[in-house]
């Protein structure tokens, strides 16, 4: 209830100017020459002093991605994209890696606080229960610090930048590394294999449970600059590990690039809760700039019982086009998928999830809900299959549009796949418009317009933000209202 | 009753509701004709009329409901014309109104709703929200004089409610929000006898010289409980007939066959 309220106060406070993390950091960059040849790959892999394996599997990908093409069916349209004009790295000039905090250049550290994301250890004060959160913060195509790394290696847990996870864990970072989304998966991923900049990489030994929120924070801040990024993480037997990753950038009128990769790795009896917040640039109101955010996020359940939870509440850019997914191979493994997704003005939206039953008495559950407002399209594309091998699977997807005015779209494309005669697979599917019923009904007890599309929509994907861990709930609550703005006429 | 402070203005008997030649037509069809009306402060004024006489029209007109089209005329609240207003804003000076058939909100609790209401509200009158703890005391005190227990406020709005519980949720909301004006739409429909009992106790506690009400019925039985100063018959569009209490009895006897032909 405090949150409701919280969210009816942020909407009371709104700038005319929705989008409140447009600010540019005005800092020199070291960049690549533009555009995409061998020589870019060689220049990155140099930069970050990989070893030769990397870089070899690197200009594998970038072989074979020159034999691709880009994926045509999702419901987006987009002028074609010059992979040649595009900076594929860019790092601040005064980052080589710092080694603790106090290092870190003070600009970025001012970008980091303007944004709310706090780069200090606090102190837990006596008396006060307060979660710490371990942040990795990466600002365009490097990791300019992370949090609390020494709290976590005394629990065993490995938190850093993935190029630091490249020199001191090249073991771990080998032995996992393309295992869940091959570096020929799809046109995005197989480009990320070839030029991935920076990322998080996490490992949680067995039986440990991971002490606190793990978190990265992803900033394009670089005119031109694609992001690049590579996530993976491990939970090992019996471990346990919760993930948030928020997304900004600032205000341009042209499109930048967003093309990272995800992999998650659950061994027997270990969970991985992995939680978005999505609030890339989404565009003007006529439609103009933004980011495409061309993401491939997939969780391998590789152990029996370990189970992996995608949360993601997507606000930002202007076209969407990602499908968090679990490979359910562990015998009763468990996948679930929670998502919001909230498009207005111009903003294009493909999203969804894939849940493949592989393994014995494997179970799904996906709940996804979209708000579409504005001139905006909203897609649900999912896919569920139980395979030969998958006796006693079972889903369930309950999937839920709302429209918000006349000009906006929703669409839900389910693909359901059964070749076990014995698996369960339930979907259902509801669209509905905020009602003028509803409107009204708010209206004449006081509310505002804003403040009653809040309340609407807030209590539409109730059940979702509540899969969020605490402090991302309210901070995703506000977001929902402030995407909203100006979504009523 | 703290209820009028913030728009204490026209003590007593004054004229708080004017209704002026009003004409309303929905998709081209004119429902309200020339309709003229007045509420003074401290009234309670009964509506009765048959099926199709326009009075829930005039309900929602008065809220200022989408979709109703209005011709000419004026509805002036306290000498201000709402027909200016956001439905919003004719709230925020103290318009009211119980639904017939109040709106279902899934996933938003009651208790969330009231909140966010009466704060929308104390807002606009320049006062700080109220804090969690006396937000509370206040809702279980009208609460249960409602018999509205407390668990029922924790269920998103008039979800699965039944029809006399959605009732009673309108009266605890127009109890909380103190308006200037409260406008009944056949508020006792689809009540049973105890029900009708417990909503009608609920208004008569909300009687006050800085409040007036305007009760839509169609029958005689709503106005046992709710005693009204003056009854208005309603037939095809406009009040053709004022009286007191009596008339009500009357309409009771003899129906409305007799008006609806005059009206004609």
């Amino acid at each position: 209830m405090a949150a409701d309220q919280e969210t009816v106060d942020r909407v009371r406070s709104i700038d005319v100017d929705a989008y409140k993390y447009g600010f540019v950091t005005p800092i020199e960059s070291d960049l690549a020459p533009k555009g995409l040849s061998e020589e870019t790959i060689r220049f990155i892999s140099r930069k970050k002093d990989e070893p030769e394996w990397l870089l070899e599997w690197r200009l594998e990908a970038f072989r074979r991605w020159q034999t691709m093409e880009e994926p045509k069916w999702a419901r987006v349209s987009y002028p074609p994209i010059d992979y040649q004009d595009i900076y594929y790295f860019a790092a601040p000039k005064s980052a080589p890696a710092p080694r603790s905090l106090d290092e870190v250049d003070p600009e970025l550290l001012r970008t980091y606080a303007k944004l709310g994301i706090p780069l200090v250890e606090q102190e837990i004060l006596a008396g006060v229960e307060k979660p710490q959160v371990a942040v990795d913060a990466v600002f365009d195509s490097v990791s300019i610090a992370t949090t609390f790394k020494a709290e976590l290696a005394k629990a065993g847990v490995i938190f850093s930048s993935f190029s630091e996870a490249v020199r001191n864990h090249p073991d771990l970072v080998r032995r996992y590394l393309g295992t869940v989304v091959p570096s020929t998966d799809n046109f995005y991923a197989t480009l990320n294999s070839a030029v991935f900049s920076d990322g998080s990489f996490v490992y949680v030994p067995p039986g440990v449970r991971c002490p606190m929120e793990l978190s990265t924070y992803f900033r394009i801040n670089e005119r031109n600059t694609g992001q690049f990024e590579r996530t993976l993480i491990i939970a090992d037997r019996g471990a346990y590990v919760s993930y948030l990753e928020g997304c900004t950038a600032p205000k341009r009128d042209e499109n930048q690039l967003h093309a990272a990769v995800v992999e998650l790795i659950a061994l027997d009896d270990a969970e991985i809760k992995y939680s978005t917040v999505q609030n890339w640039y989404p565009g003007d109101s006529e439609g103009r700039g933004g980011i495409y955010n061309f993401v491939t996020k997939r969780g391998d359940c590789r152990g029996a019982r370990s189970k992996i939870s995608w949360t993601q509440v997507e606000t930002g850019s202007a076209i969407t086009w990602k499908y968090p997914s679990c490979v359910l191979r562990g015998e009763a493994s468990r996948g679930e998928f929670y998502s919001i997704a909230i498009s207005n003005g111009y903003q294009q939206v493909d999203s969804g999830t894939k849940m493949i039953h592989l393994g014995r008495n494997t179970t799904s559950r996906i709940i996804s809900k979209g708000v579409a407002a504005g001139k905006s399209q909203n897609t649900y594309r999912g896919q569920v299959s139980a395979h030969r091998l998958a006796t006693g699977a079972r889903n369930f997807t309950n999937c839920d549009s709302l429209l918000i005015g006349h000009e906006c779209g929703a669409h839900t494309v389910p693909y359901i796949e059964a070749k076990n005669a014995s698996a369960v697979i339930e979907h259902e599917a509801t669209t509905s418009k905020v009602s003028e019923e509803q409107m009204f009904y708010c209206l004449q007890r006081g509310l505002s317009a804003e403040e009653a599309t809040a309340l609407i929509v807030n209590g539409f994907v109730r059940d979702v933000l509540q899969q969020l861990p605490m402090e991302f709930a309210v901070e995703a609550q506000k977001l929902i209202s402030i995407s909203l703005e100006g979504s009523v006429g | 009753m703290t209820a009028a402070k913030g728009h204490a203005r026209a003590e007593g008997r004054g004229a708080m509701l004017e209704i002026k030649n009003l004409n309303v037509s929905i998709e081209d069809k004119l429902i309200l004709d020339n309709l003229s009306l007045t509420v003074n402060a401290g009234e309670v004024a009964a509506i009765m009329g048959p099926n199709g006489s326009g009075k829930s029209t005039l309900a929602y007109v008065i809220a200022g409901k989408p979709a109703y089209e209005v011709q000419s005329g004026e509805i002036l609240l306290d000498g201000e014309n709402l027909l200016e207003l956001e439905p919003n804003e004719r709230a925020l000076k103290g318009v009211f109104l119980a639904f017939q058939y109040p709106t279902e909100i899934p996933g938003v609790a009651a208790m969330t709703f009231l909140k966010a209401a009466l704060n929308a509200q104390r807002r606009a009158r320049g006062e700080s929200d109220l804090t969690t703890p006396d937000f509370m005391r206040r809702v279980r005190e009208v609460a249960n004089a409602l018999k509205i227990d407390q668990e029922m406020l924790r269920r998103p709005l008039n979800v699965g409610f039944s029809g006399g519980e959605k009732k009673r949720f309108e009266v605890l909301q127009m109890a909380l929000l103190a308006p200037r004006i409260g406008v009944l739409d056949e508020t006792d429909s689809g009540l049973d006898i105890d029900a009708l009992r417990v909503v009608a106790d609920g208004v008569n506690a909300l009687r006050d010289p800085n409040r007036a009400f305007l009760v839509i019925t169609h029958y005689q039985r709503l106005l046992d409980h709710i005693k009204p100063d003056v009854v208005h018959v309603m037939a095809r569009g406009r009040i053709v007939a004022t009286g007191g209490p009596e008339l009500a009895l009357e309409l009771e006897r003899n129906g409305y066959r007799d008006y609806a032909e005059e009206a004609a």
